[in-house]
């Protein structure tokens, strides 16, 4: 097996030995989503018109809840001075563990959507498209997420710096993501928003990578 | 023969410089020991000749090959202070992982060298349960395995006893004769065949 499948087969071995790291994000996902149908109003019109924007604000937080895993153990107990050191490729070997992110956290909320949709009245369309979306942001979201958490690595409480830093560059995904969904439900073109999201998930593919690599070599100083 | 050559390294850390104008070199088959009050920049020097720290000035060759790039980084191996270990994972999973960034070798071999350096019956144990000297054998354990020639220890004697200290002594001991060469920082007194002793 090669060191970039070992380092991802670690790093989900590690998680399901340790679940709570990975059911707490979801768990916070699930609990977020339906405590707004509590505080809103019940009404079908009133929760399928805002579904999708309570899914999407709340998987991009849940996400966030995960970031600060991503490499602190890591570097705290050491390991990342050792893949810094080794001879692979530092940025490949950032991407399996951004891979294991994306698996833990993008997928079982892309799985948990469709019912947090019915719960909010989403019709079928609705369910649809924004499972699609979460399907092309979600790997976005945990890419950018990679370079914010591999900048505060080793800054003791950093939870409020890393949203500083993450936040402003989820929201493109936010607006073209929620807007995709709700122009949906009217039966409008979404080819656009999805063109976007995939530019994006591109774009942070080619880049996230290096930038963390470059942001951890720094935090190890 | 291969050798290690520093030139004119100049470290520092916040405000304070820790070491300039360095310049050794270390050839195969020889051992370096790099003795220091606490603070004087031990961990640095090991830190930038790994390739983890980068150095203000200077340069450092491994036969023509500069520090950080991948023929260099390969020929390496940089025990720190921390023992690398997840807690979640079994000493030999651990070990296979730590070795695959490395050098990858079979597992037969990592079980081996775990009973070697006196882990038998611990290879499924996960590291949470084991002990700081037990631990510290375990990541010792992947740097016997490396095939890298330029080992770089820091501190390998904490938390070991003096059976280990003697297992580690005589695996260095070894490894230069096999035409390899060992950094290593130490507060202990050492004797080892082609020893050299630097002060910071």
């Amino acid at each position: 097996m090669n060191i970039y499948l070992q380092t991802l087969s670690r790093d989900l071995r590690i998680a399901l030995r340790n679940p709570s790291s990975v059911l707490n994000p979801l768990l916070f996902f699930i609990i977020s989503v339906s405590l707004f149908p509590l505080a809103i109003s019940p009404e079908a019109e009133t929760l399928s018109q805002i579904a999708a924007g309570i899914i999407w604000v709340a998987s991009m937080l849940a996400v966030l809840l995960s970031l600060n895993a991503l490499f602190h153990h890591d570097f705290e107990n050491g390991v990342l001075e050792q893949m810094v050191t080794s001879h692979h490729s530092l940025p490949l070997l950032i991407l399996s563990k951004i891979t294991a992110h994306w698996l833990l956290t993008g997928i079982p909320i892309i799985l948990l959507s469709p019912l947090l949709g019915v719960f909010l009245f989403l019709d079928d369309e609705g369910i649809k498209v924004l499972m699609i979306t979460l399907l092309l942001a979600t790997p976005s979201l945990s890419l950018i997420g990679s370079i914010g958490a591999s900048l505060i690595v080793g800054i003791k409480n950093s939870g409020m710096l890393l949203s500083l830093l993450i936040l402003p560059l989820y929201i493109p995904i936010l607006i073209f993501a929620s807007s995709a969904v709700s122009q949906a439900q009217f039966g409008l073109d979404i080819s656009s928003q999805l063109y976007f999201l995939a530019l994006f998930l591109v774009l942070s593919l080619m880049s996230a990578p290096f930038v963390s690599a470059i942001a951890l070599k720094i935090s190890l100083e | 023969m291969s050798s290690l050559v520093i030139n004119n390294l100049e470290c520092q850390r916040g405000y304070s410089q820790l070491f300039q104008n360095l310049s050794f070199q270390v050839h195969a088959q020889e051992v370096l020991r790099i003795t220091g009050t606490n603070g004087s920049g031990k961990t640095s020097l090991l830190k930038i000749l790994a390739g983890v720290n980068i150095q203000e000035q200077g340069d450092i060759k491994l036969d023509q090959h500069l520090v950080k790039s991948d023929e260099y980084q390969q020929e390496v191996f940089y025990l720190g202070h921390q023992a690398a270990l997840s807690a979640e994972l079994s000493s030999l999973e651990n070990l296979e992982f730590l070795s695959a960034l490395n050098q990858p070798v079979t597992r037969e071999v990592l079980i081996q060298a775990l009973e070697d350096i006196g882990l038998k019956g611990y290879t499924d144990e996960a590291c949470a349960n084991l002990s700081a000297g037990q631990k510290r054998r375990v990541i010792l354990a992947s740097l016997f395995v490396s095939k890298a020639k330029v080992w770089l220890l820091d501190e390998p004697f904490t938390a070991l006893d003096p059976k280990g200290v003697k297992i580690v002594e005589s695996r260095i001991a070894q490894h230069c004769a096999n035409g390899g060469m060992c950094l290593f920082t130490t507060h202990q007194d050492s004797a080892l065949p082609n020893q050299r002793t630097i002060a910071l």
